[in-house]
């Protein structure tokens, strides 16, 4: 299942989902919420996501992932909405028969997801600003161009 | 009068994008011919900085090329950096 979701991401219940007799193997990441950012102290996040296209875009990169590695199942799920500190932002699981594919597989799934799902993060402070992860900066690198 | 090639689409920005314009969508008459001329023309309306390679866009729930066609009635829709994870 790929899903975005409003309220806490519990990994045992998604591990479950994906246990079959065939898999040797799950391996998982969870982007958790850190107290700091490039230097900043970050109080809370809040996410933003954009969920037809987080679905199908996600799918596609899962059905890659299956194309390049011999997995039996591989699902994520991201959180939007207000996280508190250590809050599970998102969880990916990959079911292999062997932990080779499992560990590449969802590498590759964790990284693409990154690089390309609309979706967005605003980081607020400990000193009460707050800002969009990755916008200021190029916001800021496109005046100094 | 409209120019002959001119199209109403529907332009929804998200983020960033969003807080700058100060709405979630609108319609915009425009003679933008690719989705990188719709989000030069909304660049301009509100004043973003981010330069397009930073950003994603998708016409009618599918990610497309900066070069792909806006025709008449498509929806726009404009993402700023995405930061997933």
């Amino acid at each position: 299942m790929v899903a975005v979701v409003n309220d806490a991401i519990d990994p045992a219940i998604q591990a479950e989902r994906l246990r079959d007799p065939q898999a040797g193997g799950y391996a998982s990441f969870e982007g958790w919420v850190r107290n700091e950012n490039e230097g900043r102290e970050v109080r809370q996040l809040e996410y933003e996501a954009y969920e037809p296209l987080v679905i199908t875009e996600g799918q596609r990169i899962i059905a890659e992932a299956g194309e390049r590695w011999s997995i039996i199942a591989a699902d994520f799920v991201h959180r939007s909405g207000l996280l508190e500190l250590g809050d599970c932002a998102v969880w990916v699981g990959v079911a292999a028969k062997h932990r080779d594919e499992a560990f590449k597989a969802g590498r590759y799934i964790i990284d693409e997801l990154k690089l390309r799902l609309p979706i967005w993060k605003k980081e607020h402070y400990v000193d009460g600003d707050s800002g969009w992860v990755n916008c200021e900066r190029c916001a800021a690198h496109a005046h100094h161009d | 009068m409209n120019e002959p090639n001119s199209k109403t689409i529907r332009v929804r920005y998200f983020a960033l994008f969003r807080e700058r314009a100060g709405v979630a969508e609108e319609q915009l008459t425009t003679a933008a011919g690719t989705a990188l001329e719709v989000f030069e023309a909304t660049r301009e309306r509100h004043g973003s900085a981010e330069p397009h390679g930073h950003c994603k866009v998708a016409i009618n729930d599918a990610m497309v090329s900066w070069d792909a066609p806006v025709r008449d009635g498509d929806t726009v829709l404009l993402f700023p950096p995405v930061a997933g994870g």
